[in-house]
């Protein structure tokens, strides 16, 4: 399907001086990226450092100040992403756009521009689907399907284009390892055909394993190209954020054998309120004093819920259900839970954990009100709420421009260091943390496994809940796995193997389906 | 032609949109003038300013501005939290009823009883009507802006009934008023020779003090996250079937206060006609403020103009006193599509192709 072309043979795509200023950020300045056929190039750097900006100028969703776009030999000025996928260039998003109540052909006509393409389109998925080993059946609802057969519905949506250039943005941070290396296999295939891969990820290892060249970004700026096999990831590490990193040592277990659990859960059942929401079915758990549970599982399997019921902003059945120590609040509100020392961090950072519109002193007040005794009869005490936000502010290097900073102007990660420092500085006994690094970069995402650790270590109970397998194992002292709205029961970190809980995560998953492609994907 | 969203907002424009907006409607209003028949210039000078340049104007003003400012703040409070009363109107005239109510059942307590009790009796009742709201609101979801709204009408209804029915003054010669009120029960003057009375300081305090409760208070930063991000109120644990009583029983209250000094002071009887639309302009004033409790005072103080500029209208070119309504309108309008602007930009032309599975 990729017919090769007489014309040239050198790089389908180059990029040179391409410089984009926002306002008080130079987010590209005088990028030169040239990616070669067959070849899969990663894009790597933290947050901030330019890389979604490169790619949405790539692909004709911004245009660049300066400098030019040069695709197959002549210059091109992107007008538009349809302009780009006519010219062959595709794209997976990080998040995806599916209609959850239609079927996996509807979706992928969706969004096609070109009514002649419509033709024949089941056959087409089909014959796609099998040549790059992307099992789907077409007529499946979205709703009914994993996270992992959503992407491949997004990846075959770019095949029907005959891409010659696959732009892909952090394509594993949703699925299981087992569904990873399915697609490194497609990727692999792709680039031997001749197309180009654009890889952007966190991942080190993951680059180290799938991508021929890297190109590295640090504050809008190429900083060093190399080839990442030749590397080890702590090097690639160092390279994006220009400073030597502390190994992350797996922490030495705290766990005080016999102590009273700070946190216990049983028998907890809940209907979701959301309407593809997964109902919690008896889950239960406990957490001891300077223990870590990690609890995996792929996002949708009853995280929110539980989570939703830990906060207690969803009031379970029975009292009993959720003892905080030795107390039954299942169904008290989130502040008496506070007083007695939960604090959480949800996953949605805007709107959920903070208000958007105001300012992070005003949201260091939002949870740590009474904790940190930041009222005076009734009256919001503005000094030291403004003293609170900037000793969270030092403490987690959340870069801002200061306590009168909008939330909403800080960037994902630094938000979430925020969020973080302000829960974790009111000294919780029992803390809860929903997919506490997603988005965040490598540096931040350190001191934030550093400071759940220390916490941790203080005595208090922690609960990890995360899709990133890698940092359960990395942070936690027990791993239990969410899955269908069901929580098997916990196992030491040290019995467990990433496979095998891969393994459960994505097996359960696909037995809930029932469908022929999942038995397929087996 | 359609509307892409901005992004950054510019504080400078948050403020200078209603500026702008008022110049716009300035000029609008020329234009009514005009197409009226008038020469816009005079006319204009006529509507808006030969009203304060004549003897008493400014004290006129107050006068008015007072309800304005009063229910304004209230509403300002409300809005913030998200919580859409538009029945201050209702709560206005049900307060003026338990008012004049008490005033004429007790005509003759003692000073210190009668007209604190009177007072009380407005906000009481004020809040009364408000409290049906928040009933509805927060233990049956019943849309506020409905409920609030259709409120309205029964308390005007029941003061219609009240001053032709059973409250009507025996000696009144059939009109349906009451008896005025007893010299205790009536409004203090505050500057003598003047018609400003307690009223207009009252709402100048009530603006403060919602000021505090809004930007200084627990509650009022409650009140603003529940209204911004409710998500993020119900993370906090924030009460919010408390906070919606908490809203609508403040601005419920300080409309039936204002409801009270009204027909206390200025008028100092019932009668079926207590309100030029008070608690509807104060929804544009609260809006003009910027929801600040503050804002409102200027904005009070405009719309009063309106009402002024609407009887020398009448007077001095003989134009329908709907005039004042018309400019209330057009300055609404005005102010809504200023708003719009800052908040949007405008991009004409199809959407540039971004189908499904485009870029966010």
């Amino acid at each position: 399907m990729l017919e090769r072309t007489a014309v040239d043979d050198g790089p389908y795509l180059s990029l040179r001086g391409i410089t984009k200023q926002f306002p008080g950020c130079l987010a590209n300045d005088r990028v030169d990226l040239t990616v070669a056929r067959h070849e899969i190039h990663a894009l790597l750097g933290e947050n901030g450092a330019g890389k979604s900006t490169l790619v949405k100028i790539i692909y004709g969703v911004m245009r660049p100040d300066a400098g030019e776009i040069v695709w197959r030999g002549g210059r091109v000025a992107m007008q538009s992403p349809a302009q780009a996928r006519r010219l062959g260039i595709g794209m997976v998003f990080q998040h995806f756009s599916l209609f959850e109540s239609l079927t996996v052909a509807e979706n992928v006509a969706l969004g096609m521009n070109d009514r002649k393409a419509r033709a024949n389109l089941r056959e087409r998925i089909a014959e796609i689907s099998q040549k790059y080993g992307l099992p789907m059946s077409p007529d499946q609802t979205v709703h009914d399907l994993s996270v992992g057969e959503r992407q491949r519905i997004e990846i075959v949506r770019c095949l029907l284009q005959n891409p010659r250039l696959l732009i892909m943005d952090e394509p594993t941070s949703v699925l299981t390892p087992q569904e990873v290396e399915k697609l490194f296999g497609t990727l692999r295939r792709l680039a031997s055909e001749g197309c180009s891969i654009l890889y952007i990820s966190h991942k080190l290892e993951e680059i180290r394993a799938l991508c021929d060249v890297a190109t590295i970004m640090r504050l809008g700026r190429v900083v060093a190209h190399c080839v990442p096999s030749e590397k080890s990831a702590k090097e690639l590490a160092e390279l994006m954020i220009n400073a030597e990193l502390d190994p992350p040592s797996r922490r030495r277990r705290m766990r005080a054998e016999g102590a009273k659990a700070r946190l216990a859960v049983d028998n907890l059942s809940l209907k979701s309120p959301h309407p593809f929401g997964a109902d919690l079915k008896a889950v239960g758990f406990a957490v001891s004093p300077g223990e870590i549970l990690g609890v995996a599982g792929i996002a949708g399997n009853g995280q929110t819920e539980l989570m939703d019921a830990l906060t207690g902003e969803i009031p379970t059945d029975a009292p009993e259900t959720i003892m905080l120590e030795g107390v039954a609040v299942g169904r008290s509100g989130p502040r008496q839970r506070r007083s007695l020392g939960a604090c959480f961090v949800p996953e949605e950072r805007d709107g959920h954990g903070a208000v958007g519109a105001m300012s992070l002193s005003e949201n260091a007040f939002l949870t740590a009100g009474a904790r940190r005794s930041l009222t005076w009869f009734g009256f919001v005490n503005q000094a030291r709420s403004v003293d609170f936000a900037r000793e969270i502010i030092r403490r987690f290097d959340v870069r801002s421009t200061g306590p009168k900073a909008q939330a909403r102007a800080l960037s994902g990660g630094n938000l979430q260091k925020f969020l973080v420092g302000r829960e974790v500085m009111q000294s919780p006994g029992a803390l809860i943390v929903d997919q506490p690094t997603w988005g965040v970069d490598a540096g931040a995402a350190a001191a934030i496994h550093r400071a759940l650790a220390d916490l941790a270590e203080k005595g208090a109970a922690v609960v990890i809940i995360s899709q990133d397998l890698d940092e359960i194992f990395l942070v936690c002292d027990r791993i239990a796995v969410i899955t269908g709205g069901r929580l098997l029961p916990p196992i030491p970190v040290e019995e467990a193997t990433i496979e095998q809980i891969g393994l459960v995560m994505g097996g359960a998953a696909a037995k809930d389906l029932g469908g022929a492609a999942a038995k397929q994907q087996g | 032609m359609r509307f892409e969203p901005r992004g950054q907002v510019s504080i400078l424009w948050t403020y200078a949109s209603p500026v702008l907006a008022i110049g716009l409607t300035i000029l609008g209003a020329g234009v009514i003038f005009w197409a009226l028949g008038q020469a816009p210039g005079p006319a204009v000078y006529t509507f808006l300013v030969a009203p304060l340049v004549q003897a008493g104007g400014l004290s006129a003003l107050a006068v008015k501005a007072a309800p304005l400012i009063m229910m304004g703040a209230g509403l300002a409070v409300c809005y913030r939290a998200s919580v859409w009363n538009i029945g201050a109107e209702g709560q206005f005239t049900l307060g003026a009823i338990f008012a004049g109510g008490f005033a004429l059942a007790f005509p003759d307590l003692p000073g210190p009883l009668l007209y604190p009790g009177t007072l009380l009796a407005g906000v009481i009742g004020g809040a009364a009507a408000a409290a049906i709201v928040a009933f509805l609101k927060s233990e049956l979801n019943v849309n506020e802006i409905l409920s609030s709204l259709m409120l309205t009408y029964v308390a005007q209804y029941l003061l219609i009934y009240l001053v032709t029915g059973p409250w009507r003054d025996p000696k009144g010669l059939g009109f349906p008023q009451t008896a005025m009120f007893s010299d205790g029960a009536t409004t203090p003057i505050v500057v003598e020779g003047t018609g400003v009375h307690l009223g207009c300081v009252a709402a100048i305090i009530a603006a403060i003090a919602m000021w505090a409760l809004l930007s200084k208070s627990v509650l009022g930063f409650q009140l603003r996250v529940v209204g911004e991000a409710p998500r993020a109120a119900q993370f906090a644990g924030f009460n919010e079937r408390r906070l919606i009583w908490v809203a609508l029983l403040a601005s419920g209250g300080l409309a039936g206060l204002a409801g009270m000094f009204e027909v206390t002071g200025p008028i100092g009887q019932l009668t079926t006609d207590i309100s030029p639309g008070y608690g509807f302009t104060a929804i544009i004033v609260a809006f003009l403020g910027r929801l600040h409790p503050i804002g409102a005072i200027f904005g009070g103080l405009l719309l009063a103009l309106t009402y002024l500029g609407g009887d020398a209208a009448q007077i001095d070119l003989g134009l329908p006193n709907a005039v004042a309504s018309i400019f209330q309108g057009v300055l609404l309008f005005f102010l809504l599509a200023c708003d719009i602007l800052i908040l949007f930009r405008v991009r004409f032309g199809r959407p540039q192709g971004k189908p499904v599975g485009a870029a966010p």
